[in-house]
């Protein structure tokens, strides 16, 4: 049986001035033929103006089982929000 | 370390505070294993699909037909990768699935296990297959599995034309000779009980449904989605002027709803058991174009490893 080709994220901006988020994945055998099958399946309608694909190995993701830990740091943190600072009502534009 | 009990708990609350669970997040064994199942044949049928309609591409009448035809099969193919991507992301490899529907293990809608005899097919499955599907696709955008469900919402954007180009056919068939309108008519008359048949057994058959609606991989019901269909093309099959070939089929004022015959259970058995007309043909041209195409694809990957080199 042959050799399954590799999987890649794509991530498609769509349109100037957006940034590029994840659309889905394709299979390509190399990272110009994962652009052109992105462009093929993704943007058939003038969905986006600019495409990255990423070799969906190379990416490193958080696990969500410790995602408790993991994102802890920031819990406690409430004065990191405008709304922990008390001003008088007649205080505007702040 | 949790207990699976406890973890199954959690789970399940989880679900029925309608968040979504995503592909690295605990799930139980046989919730990973029916998304498999079920997207897995969702994505065979995009592909397989493609087949029945692939078959008039040449023998369109116009080229804004055939352009239309070509884009509409076009966007099957996608959503069959859309859909074997979000299978992916279960664990399981693209080859292995294509593997299963390769060897018979297997399945997928039924619906494509029917010949299409006339260019007026074109129209009538546009109209009431895509249709069909669509009424199943709009509520699984709202199914718990965070991948099934926004690949549904990309196919469920890409589907509208489908229809539109479907009932178009009919609607110029329809005002078209004598014939013409016959031809539509005896489409209509082939495909509307298969149509009918793709929404699955009665609720009180299909013993998945209670848990696939518990674990909201299902959002309605078998039946639900058939009234629903069923509601929404009586009164667009009316503007054709063509008949809907139930002779039971009446509007019910108590209940807001059709009412309309029973279907045939024996023949909607006997073509997911593999004993439709068109079963054999349609296996042995998947696995024919697989087998044709290996070659491409082992020269792309020799290609992509000597420039790596
Ligand atoms: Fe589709
Ligand atoms: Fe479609």
């Amino acid at each position: 049986m042959s050799k399954q080709w590799p999987l890649w994220e794509v991530f498609i901006r769509t349109k100037n001035g957006l940034e590029h988020r994840h659309a889905g994945s394709v299979h390509a055998a190399d990272g110009e033929m994962a652009l052109e099958n992105a462009r093929d399946v993704y943007t058939r309608r003038m969905e986006g103006v600019s495409i990255w694909v990423v070799p969906s190995k190379e990416i490193t993701a958080s696990n969500p089982e410790h995602s408790g830990e993991f994102f802890e740091p920031a819990k406690d943190k409430i004065y990191r929000h405008p709304t922990f600072y008390n001003l008088p009502e007649e205080v505007k534009h702040m | 370390m949790k207990s699976i009990t406890q973890l199954e708990k959690e789970f399940q609350a989880r679900i029925d505070r309608d968040e979504k669970i995503e592909p690295k997040d605990w799930m139980p064994e046989a919730y990973r294993k029916t998304l498999i199942r079920q997207i897995s044949q969702h994505a065979h049928s995009e592909v397989v699909g493609m087949l029945p309609e692939g078959n008039w591409i040449t023998r369109a009448p116009s080229l804004r037909r055939k352009v239309a035809l070509l884009a509409k099969i076009q966007d099957e193919g996608g959503h069959g990768l859309y859909l074997y991507s979000a299978t992916e992301t279960l664990g399981i490899s693209r080859d292995e699935l294509v593997e299963q529907l390769h060897a018979g293990r297997a399945k997928y809608s039924s619906i494509f296990n029917y010949p299409a005899l006339t260019w007026a097919d074109m129209g009538s499955i546009g109209y009431l297959v895509d249709g069909a599907a669509i009424v199943n696709q709009v509520a699984l955008t709202r199914t718990s599995y965070g991948p099934y469900a926004r690949a549904m919402v990309r196919i469920c954007k890409e589907e509208s034309f489908h229809q539109r180009q479907g009932y178009e056919i009919l609607l110029t068939l329809c005002r078209g000779t004598e014939a013409q309108k016959q031809m539509a008519q005896e489409s209509l008359n082939r495909w509307w009980w298969p149509a009918l048949m793709m929404f699955g057994p009665h609720d009180k058959d299909s013993p998945h449904t209670a848990q696939s609606m518990k674990w909201k991989i299902k959002r309605k019901t078998n039946d639900e989605l058939r009234q629903y269909f069923v509601d929404m093309t009586v009164p667009q099959a009316k503007v054709l002027g063509l008949t809907i070939p139930d002779p039971d089929l009446k509007w019910n004022e108590e209940r807001g709803h059709y009412d309309f015959g029973e279907i045939n259970w024996d023949e909607f058995w006997k073509v997911v058991k593999g004993h439709g007309r068109c079963n054999k043909e349609r296996l042995d041209t998947r696995r024919k174009v697989s087998e044709e195409g290996a070659w491409v694809r082992d020269a792309a990957v020799a290609y992509a490893e000597k420039k790596a080199a």
